[in-house]
Parts: structure tokens; sequence; C-alpha cells
């Protein structure tokens, strides 16, 4: 940003921008100007329109018990997520656990989610970039059996997505204290038939992604994560950081810091002022003990060593994670009686309570104010895409240097491939991300 | 996702869009008003941000009408209508969306891997304001009662 307002009329001259109408295969809204001068580059400014804060005013007022519904609006991709980081971040106010079958159910319902994200991000909006397609239509007219593999693993998703919340999108049976209805057991074993196929097509889609052509780079990246010392997270532990930080979901906001950019409405999250990174990689990396040993096994026999470095190598992790997530499916489907009552009773209290869960795109914090009504008088959400975004930032001003002797249109769709990394989510909002590349010279 | 009609229908009708984005939510609002009217002609669905799941909504219909917002620049309420069996529907259009994978693209991965109804029509509304909690613009409530007219006629003309 300062580097272009010092920039005098004269050198303006000898600027190029190049506007691409919309980065493809990213969801939802926003735009890329990068600023290269003398060859080097000078700014990297991703913005995005961010919902989420609206839906921080949007909530206050009201009751708590219509949080999981209303938050389940923000992202047609990922409303488990949301909901989860509500119901307990406000079962944190209340006091109360939910534990046994309800806990099992809501991992479940959040594996459905990885399954149904991951498979259409690994399918259908990264592996053409491997694969030299310029998107999944044209990548299906030559492999229309690879993708049918891939919609059919999203279906099994959906499946208990559909099960468990009502309906795939937007679901809406999670509340506070558990489930307005739980599934009977003959119901989750009728999924089991579909899982099963879905974890060996889970398998053969690591392998399929392990075998892609990447190109060397690795970044020096923070990974942050939940971890939990008996499981791969989903909706608890603790926040953890690769370079050894070690806290409490209640010190989140004590060692990560939004700020705001001129450039973007959404806000920038750092740790301790500088870029991390969440998402399947970060998880992979700090969770390595808890990946299973069939996925362990399928990643040694493609040579692939854990942990990930390389930010295109998330296609990879992200196959492992639904991998591991239909073996979770099938655990959690198998152990499975229905608990006594949906929903764990609940006693309103005021108060703050915070949760992280592990979004599909990385870690999303939950922050509640409730008066003793069960009124929210505050919320505070800081969503994956947000904490990613100093990141991409980063990783483009890393990348740029061996793109720069490229025409424009090839900066700007490998600039692409390095934002479908992270599989940003921006979609919440909605429309185009454009590209806009200035090239300046100060001679 | 509300749908009422068995899965096998032969005609399917479904709306599309976000319903807390003001006039984004156009087509589940069509779908809403039409589904006390056309009884068991058709099955009815509000499909949301449907995404690439609208492939598998569409499995099995040989009739299939959808109803997106639809922002080409024209003024809010226009309605615009595709014959997508033909050929693709323009994606200036109809945006890459929130609808994650947004209707023109559903329909020609579905093309492409053989599996679109043979008659797929595309119903889209011009939109104003798209806002997160805006409400309705103005041109749109007449705009949708015509969309509605003239799907009630495509459905008789489909049981004639």
């Amino acid at each position: 940003m300062k580097g272009r307002e010092e920039n005098n009329s004269e050198q303006m001259k000898n600027t190029r921008t190049i506007a691409v109408g919309a980065i493809a295969r990213v969801e939802g809204e926003g735009a890329l100007r990068i600023t290269v001068k003398d060859g080097s580059v000078q700014d990297v400014e991703l913005k995005i329109f961010e919902p989420p804060r609206f839906f921080e005013a949007f909530l206050q007022g009201r009751h708590y018990d219509e949080v999981p519904d209303i938050v389940a609006r923000i992202c047609g991709i990922c409303p488990i997520a949301y909901q989860m980081s509500a119901v307990h971040a406000l079962e944190q106010i209340f006091g109360l656990r939910v534990e046994g079958a309800l806990r099992d159910l809501r991992r479940l319902i959040y594996c459905g989610e990885w399954i149904e994200s991951h498979a259409l991000h690994v399918y259908l909006l990264q592996a053409p970039d491997f694969l030299g397609y310029e998107s999944g239509i044209a990548m299906a007219k030559e492999h229309g059996a690879v993708v049918s593999r891939g919609l059919r693993l999203k279906k099994a998703g959906n499946a208990i997505m559909t099960l468990l919340g009502g309906r795939s999108v937007h679901p809406v049976s999670v509340k506070v204290g558990g489930f307005s209805r739980v599934p009977l057991r003959r119901e989750l074993e009728g999924l089991k038939d579909e899982l099963l196929w879905a974890r060996d097509a889970a398998v053969e889609t690591v392998r399929w992604v392990a075998g892609f052509d990447y190109p060397e780079f690795t970044p020096d990246y923070n990974d942050v994560a939940l971890r939990h010392p008996d499981e791969y997270p989903f909706n608890e532990g603790q926040v953890v950081a690769s370079s050894g930080l070690h806290l409490s979901v209640n010190e989140f906001e004590e060692h990560f810091t939004e700020h705001q950019v001129a450039y973007s409405t959404a806000l920038h999250c750092t740790l301790q002022g500088s870029p991390y990174l969440v998402g399947p990689l970060a998880r992979v990396n700090l969770n390595q003990e808890h990946v299973t040993p069939l996925a362990k096994q399928v990643l040694a026999d493609c040579a692939v060593a854990l942990p990930l470095r390389n930010p295109f190598h998330g296609i990879i992790a992200r196959s492992v994670e639904i991998l591991y997530a239909l073996e979770e499916s099938l655990r959690l489907i198998e152990r499975y009686e229905p608990p006594p009552v949906p929903v764990a009773p609940i006693t309103v209290q005021p108060g703050i309570g915070m949760a992280c869960t592990e979004a599909p795109r990385g870690i999303l914090y939950h922050r509640y104010e409730v008066d003793g009504d069960g009124i929210v008088r505050k919320a505070k959400i800081v969503p994956p895409t947000s904490q990613n975004q100093s990141r991409i930032e980063q990783d483009l001003r890393l990348f740029m240097p061996r793109l720069l002797s490229l025409p424009d249109k090839e900066v700007a769709l490998a600039c692409e491939r390095v934002i479908r990394c992270y599989d940003p989510c921006i979609s919440c909002a909605t429309h185009f991300l454009n590209l806009d590349i200035r090239r300046e010279s100060s001679a | 996702m509300k749908t009422n009609g068995p899965r096998s229908s032969s005609l399917r009708i479904i709306g599309l869009g976000n319903e807390l984005r003001g006039d984004d939510a156009a087509g589940l609002l069509t779908v809403r008003r039409l589904r006390h009217m056309i009884g068991d002609r058709a099955e009815v669905i509000e499909a949301g941000m449907v995404g690439v799941d609208l492939i598998e909504l569409m499995t099995g219909a040989s009739v299939v009408i959808l109803i997106d917002a639809a922002r080409s620049g024209k003024a809010p309420g226009s309605v615009h209508r595709f014959d997508a069996s033909v050929s693709p529907i323009g994606r200036q259009v109809f945006p890459r969306s929130s609808h994650a994978i947004g209707v023109s693209e559903a329909i020609e991965l579905a093309r492409a891997m053989g599996v679109l109804p043979a008659t797929v029509i595309v119903y889209g509304v011009e939109v104003g304001n798209t806002e997160v909690g805006h409400p309705l613009s103005p041109p749109m409530g007449e705009a949708l009662d015509h969309v509605v007219r003239q799907i009630i006629q495509e459905c008789e003309a489909c049981h004639a």
C-alpha cells in the first residue's frame, strides 16, 4: 500500500494493469492486487468481503436458541462448522458439557461436512490445476469416471449431513445441548455400505493426488490447529502452533489479534503479529499421531512423508482428511447407541463463552456474551479464511519472483493456483474475485 | 431443503438463492409462491445455495425448471429465460456465486458427464440489491409474479 502511495505520476506511466474477470474456483468474492516494481514484488493485497462481520451485529438481541440456525446461513459450504463453534461457546456459558452419543453425533456430522467440502475442493476445484484443465467441467469431459468418483464421495458426506442435520444444505437439527432429533441405530447403519465404498474411494483419492506433479515451494509456516490428546480434532482441544504455542481456547484473543487493512473489509488475523497457517495442512502436521494406520500406510506407499511443507500439498492433506473422516464415521456408527434424550437440559445464565472448532478450512473461533434471559449481547466470529489471508499474501510474495518473466495472463493463472491451495471460503459473500497486476518501473 | 412430490417426478421445479441476501432470494421466493399453485403437477424444491449438488437434484427428471438470481446489468426485475438443454447458459448472467458452484457451472458439469435431463429451462431474475439482510427490492415482486405465471403455463404445456 505504502509503495503505491509514494509513486508519483511519472512512475505510474510505467504501470501495466491487467484485470482478470474472476479468479475461478474460489468460493466467493474478493480481489487481488499485486504490484511489481523494478522487477520485484512490492505489494500483495488480497481483498475479501467478509459477511461474518455482518452476522456479528445480526446476532445481537437474538435468543441463544436461534443462534445455530442463523450462523448456519453464513456459509453454504461449512454450516456445521459455524453451528458447532456457536453451540460449544454457548454451552460454555451455561456450564454444559455434551458427552457420550451426542458428542459422537457432533463428530459424525462434522465428518459429513469435511467429506462434502473436501471432496468438492479436491475433485472439482483444485485437481484441474494439476491435470492441466481450466475447470472441473473441462476435466469432467475427459475424466468423467474420476469426477463421478469425487461427486459420489461428496454425496456420502451429504448423506451424513442430511440424516443428522435434516438436510445437507443449511442443516437445521443442531441445537445448543444436542440435536432436535437423533437418528435411530438402523438409520445410521443404512449409511454403512456407501461409507465403506467411500473409504476405499478415499484411499484411491490419496493415491491419485499423491501422484500429481507439485512445484517446489516450501515457505516457513507457523501451523496452527486444535490438538486433542485422544483424537483428531473437531470440536475440542487446545490451540497449538508449530512454533510451540499451546493455549486454551479461552486465551485465543490474547495471542491472536485482528487488525484492519485499508484495502479489505475483512479483518486480518495474526498470531503475535505474524501470519500463520490454518486448515488441513496445519491440522495434519500438528496431529500426526492421530492420522489412522490406514492413512499412514497409504502415504508411505506413495512415499509421502509428514509433515507436509508445500502449500500445494494441501490437496494431499485434504484427501487424507477425507479418508480420516470416513474411517471415523464408520467407527462412530459402529458404536452408536441412541442417547436417552436428543438434547441435554439447559440452565440459562449470563456470561461469556468461547469455542474453537475445526472447520474444513481451519480453526473457526466464536465468542458470545449472553444476558440472564439468554439474549445474545455480543458476538465475535473469526473465520479461517481471514486467518489465512495474511499467509496467502505472504505465499504470493514468495511465489511471485519465479513468475515475473511470464506474461501477465500466466502470472494471473499461477496466482490463482496458489490461492486455491487454501480453499478460501469467501463464499459467504459472493460474486467475483478480480485480479489486478500492476507492473511499475521507476525508470 | 423443502420438497413436495416424489423425487421421481418427471417435472421438477428448483429454486436457488440465499434468502438472507436481499434479491438473491428471488428463486427461492418464486418456488415458495408456486408450491401451492402447482399441486402434484411437479415436484417443487427450495434448494438454497445448493452448488454442485444441483446435479443430484436434477437427476431422474425429464424436465427441470430452475429459477435463480441473475446479474447481467439489466434493470432489476428483468426476467431471462434460457433453454439450457440446447446450449450453455451464460456465466455473465449467472455469476459464480454464493452457491459455490453456480447454476451455469452445475449444468455444464452435468452436460459434460452426460447426466443433464432432456429439458432444462432456466429463469434468471435480474437482481438489484443483494446486501446481506436487505429486503427484496420493489421491482422484484412483480417480476416474481411474472415468473410464476410463466412457469405455470410451462407446466400446463408439459401436461397437455
